[in-house]
């Protein structure tokens, strides 16, 4: 039986999809593996979104490297996809005066590494740029060059994009078990038992890496660490400007408070091991932390301006530095582990390093693999939707005569037609799911938070898949939002009232 | 393409109907209905429960059979209805811009506004409850909407979080069709729903509603495994050692309604604090001449018959205005909420009326009380009128009608507040 794949990558996060769209640029058979029902579904969902400028971590480190190659590369990335992204600069801010000089050895320290732009302001400075920032906040390190992005966002595109250039990206499909012949990886299987062939296999399984890895006989341990974050509404977007970190700590950047691209102010991580690593719970006392390290910067957040809270895991590694390697036995595994912050910031240039690991390794395959340039098509077209046209309702009125759909608002809070609905749900790589559709579209994700066109949503869903509403799920199987017909007489026919003639 | 208009009406709920029949009965012509959903009667068709009509028509109807009689009737009349129209935007001049499937983007110019888009449900983000979020969270309407309209069984274990009255009716809705309903939780010391609610839906059918409660905890990955359920104390300090963990696959919440003014928020409106709407004046006039709201983009009311009339007030407010036959009084009445009230409405009295005999007000008071009167004094502190009442709650609105003989020429403001023992006295 012929190989099926050249490569298979376990993990859609924005990891594994940005060395997918990498690695689609090649004449290569590419499967990209996502146990869940969506692209995005662990650590990349729930995040900062931020792209940092690169000074945080050692210079000699890989982290630190792929941080400073990524950071200039974000605005093609964004623009050939579509993804929101704004470069808005952050700032750590001081507020003893011995912090001062911590911040000097910062910016040094920035500037050895290349990065351009560092300035330390001065309180006045400070002030002019954050002006609701905590009035003793004395100085702070400004680095222009960071910025936020989408995390979502930006992986769901990469996937789409590397579809788009003949990679396949499987969902809801788990790899249980690595098989490998005479010394070299041949093939994975899925939980269903299925196999799928494949030369190379590359391990981006976040927070699972190690027990990805343990499958060819590879030992670490990757600790969940839980981060916790609150999101306020839109209506106080505009009190901070920049991304504001307090002053790192050995562990973390600290409990940073940054505007989102979508116009909120997000709040938070703070840092926890945690055992279960699908443990997605907020807790009480993880949200007054970040609560308290929230005031400590700005001292008039308004508690009752939080819209949703949520906790992301970080699949943190010992050593903290990436691990980014191909084993020697067995041949074609490449482990690409221990991807926290900066993971996302580093997204891009990760995928080119594994890219140069599978160039390297490729003729020691027991069949050789070359890389070979195809026809890539960098850029995603954007499909139309209504937000975008607020300014321009006379072009909108253009893409409604072309389809009536784009007519109908299904989404009352966030204005989302069927036809942006429909279109999601068409594409060649979609995950038809409410939370697919409110990641991709924002249906359902505004005030009323599915109230209303939570029910409608469901039932395009189950129109254009052709299935019935009680298999809509909100994340994939198990998150069923229906039990059951009503008074089930006679299943899917629609009831008729009144004395109908008998037959 | 610019159209205009003599009304324009942004939804055909219980208030939009009403309005557009009595403004055609008071002689407009031009009068365009504009409705977000596909059928007319908003909320009212998925209400399949009784319990409509007993003030307005004097008998006991279904909330569709309600909705039917003023459907009906507009059917009839010149009433032009769009239905599936998203109102995206109102400018403070009165042009509308709106969106629908037949037309694509619609331009409107309105002389006179109806405001009567309703209310939305708080969702469980506003109560910051710790825990996962699975499938299985949803506000007791959209289940309502998920069972009468649709014809699905959310669930089949519910929890139901807060004693409004849709969270009642959810609660025997849900029973009646197999679900085993474990409980109503109100973190309040009384129901904030309707007493024949709480007898009807929770007691007839062994329901237990437990007050002082609260959910502390949600559990479950994918769907909705389990809560914990925490009695609170009368500071609402969380009593750790009542915990309790209850299985359930649903959790419905029922934690208050928001009328939904963004489009009113949107054209200049501010809301006032309390009742959530837009101030208005005795005839449902906003601070924006020729606009008016009613119904619960206005004030969330407990029965639709209250809906219906106010919307007929405002209907003949907004005729009068086109006609300019509304003569301004001298001096503006404003009206304030006092002790024990938390608001009224409406906010102020605006217009001279010889053929006015009474003035009718709304209001909710801030907690439970027995044996009180609502008393109303004017800007010299002296009491005008006082209204006796066994029992007050803030899950009942209570109406007053203040005879107009009664307003002492040349007053602008007149109070009312609560008066009785353990109400503190306001000096007189």
């Amino acid at each position: 039986m012929p190989v099926e794949y050249d490569v298979t990558i376990i993990g859609g996060g924005v990891v594994g999809t940005a060395i997918a769209r990498e690695l689609s640029r090649y004449q290569l058979k590419i499967c990209l593996l996502e146990k869940d029902a969506d692209v995005a579904s662990g650590t990349s969902k729930a995040n900062s979104g931020i792209i940092h400028a690169g000074y945080n971590a050692a210079k000699e480190t890989l982290k630190s490297r792929l941080n400073i190659e990524s950071n200039p590369q974000f605005d093609r990335i964004a623009r050939n996809l579509k993804v929101p992204f704004q470069r808005i600069g952050s700032l750590v801010v001081a507020f003893a005066r011995e912090d001062i000089s911590k911040l000097k050895k910062e910016k040094e320290a920035g500037q050895d590494k290349g990065i351009t732009g560092l300035e330390i302001l001065n309180q006045e400075e400070l002030h002019r740029k954050e002006p609701e920032i905590h009035p003793e906040a004395r100085a702070a390190l400004y680095a222009p060059t960071a910025g936020i992005i989408s995390p979502y966002l930006l992986t769901i595109a990469q996937a789409e994009n590397a579809v788009k250039n003949g990679a396949e990206v499987r969902l809801r499909s788990e790899v249980v078990d690595i098989k490998c012949d005479s010394g070299a990886v041949s093939a994975v299987v899925l939980k269903d038992s299925s196999e799928l062939s494949s030369r190379v296999v590359i391990n981006a399984a976040g927070l699972y890496a190690d027990e990805i890895a343990a499958l060819v006989g590879e030992s670490y341990e990757i600790t969940p660490r839980k981060g916790e974050y609150n999101l306020f509404d839109k209506e106080y977007g505009g009190m901070v400007k920049h991304v504001i970190f307090p002053m790192p700590s050995e562990e973390s950047k600290g409990i940073l408070i940054t505007p989102t691209v979508e116009g909120n102010l997000l709040l938070g991580p703070n840092s926890n091991p945690v055992e279960d690593k699908e443990d997605l719970a907020v807790t009480r006392e993880g949200l007054e932390e970040i609560w308290e390290g929230g005031r400590a910067l700005y001292p008039d957040l308004p508690a009752e301006g939080v819209i949703a809270s949520f906790a992301g895991l970080r699949a943190s590694l010992p050593g903290d530095d990436f691990k980014i390697e191909a084993l020697e036995d067995p041949v074609g595994f490449i482990d690409v582990a221990g991807i926290q912050s900066p993971g996302l910031s580093s997204a891009p240039a990760i995928a080119t390093m594994v890219r140069d690991i599978l160039a390297d390794i490729a003729p020691e395959l027991p069949e050789k693999l070359t890389l070979r340039e195809g026809d890539f098509d960098p850029k995603l077209k954007k499909l139309p939707s209504f937000q975008d046209y607020q300014e321009k309702l006379d072009k909108w009125q253009d893409i409604f005569l072309q389809n009536p759909d784009y007519g109908e608002i299904i989404c009352r809070c966030e204005h989302v037609t069927r036809g942006e609905i429909v279109a999601e749900l068409n594409k060649e790589f979609t995950s038809p799911t409410l939370n697919g559709i409110k990641r991709r579209t924002r249906a359902g994700g505004g005030r009323c938070q599915g109230g209303f066109c939570g029910p409608r949503i469901a039932e395009i869903i189950a129109e254009e898949l052709g299935i019935s509403p009680l298999e809509v799920t909100k994340s994939g199987p198990g998150s069923e939002i229906l039990w059951a017909r009503v008074k089930d007489v006679k299943p899917d026919c629609d009831l008729v009232y009144g004395l109908g003639e008998k037959k | 393409m610019m159209r205009e208009h003599q009304l324009v009406i942004i939804g055909a709920g219980p208030a939009g109907l009403a309005a557009a029949l009595e403004a055609e009965k008071a002689g407009l012509e031009d009068i365009v209905l504009l409705e977000r959903d596909e059928y007319l009667g908003g909320i009212l068709q998925q209400c399949i429960h009784n319990g409509f009509g007993l003030n307005y028509f004097g008998e006991e109807l279904t909330g569709p059979e309600y909705a039917e009689r003023f459907i009906d009737d507009v059917r009839e009349s010149s009433v032009k209805i769009r239905l599936k129209t998203m109102v995206l935007n109102i400018s403070p001049d009165k042009k509308i811009t709106a969106i629908n499937e037949e037309e694509g983007m619609i331009f409107l110019k309105a002389q006179a506004i109806i405001l009567a888009m309703g209310c939305r449900e708080r969702t469980r983000e506003a109560l910051k409850i710790p825990g996962t979020r699975p499938a299985g969270i949803l506000t007791a309407g959209t289940a309502q909407r998920f069972i009468n309209i649709e014809g699905y069984l959310p669930g089949r274990e519910v929890v139901i979080l807060g004693s409004g009255d849709i969270g009642l009716i959810m609660a025997r809705r849900m029973a009646l069709e197999g679900a085993e309903v474990k409980g109503v939780l109100e973190i309040m010391p009384y129901s904030s729903g309707l007493v024949r609610n709480k007898v009807q839906c929770l007691d007839d059918f062994g329901i237990p509603l437990k007050l002082q409660h609260t959910v502390d905890y949600i559990y479950g990955k994918q769907r909705l495994e389990a809560v914990d359920v925490i009695q609170v104390d009368d500071n609402f300090n969380r009593l750790t050692e009542t915990k309790e963990r209850i299985e359930c696959d649903t959790l419905l919440l029922s934690v208050g309604l928001i009328p939904e003014n963004e489009l009113s928020q949107d054209m200049g409106l501010k809301l006032a604090d309390g009742s959530g709407g837009p101030p208005v004046n005795e005839l449902r006039e906003t601070e924006i001449p020729g606009v008016y709201a009613c119904g619960n983009v206005l004030q969330v009311h407990d029965l639709v018959d209250y809906v219906s009339e106010e919307a007929e007030v405002a209907a003949r407010g907004a005729a009068n205005f086109i006609k300019d036959s509304l003569k301004k009084r001298e001096k503006e009445i404003i009206i304030e909420p006092g002790r024990g009230i938390n608001f009224v409405i409406p906010h102020k009295i605006s217009y001279q009326d010889e053929s006015r005999k009474l003035i009718r007000h709304f209001l909710r008071v801030d907690e439970p009380r027995e044996n009180i009167k609502i008393v109303i004094r004017d800007e010299a502190g002296s009491q005008i009128a006082r209204f006796g009442r066994e029992i007050v709650t803030p899950g009942e609105m209570e109406t007053v009608k203040l005879p107009e003989s009664l307003i002492p020429e040349g007053t602008g403001k007149l109070e009312f507040s609560i008066e009785a023992e353990g109400v503190e006295e306001n000096g007189k």
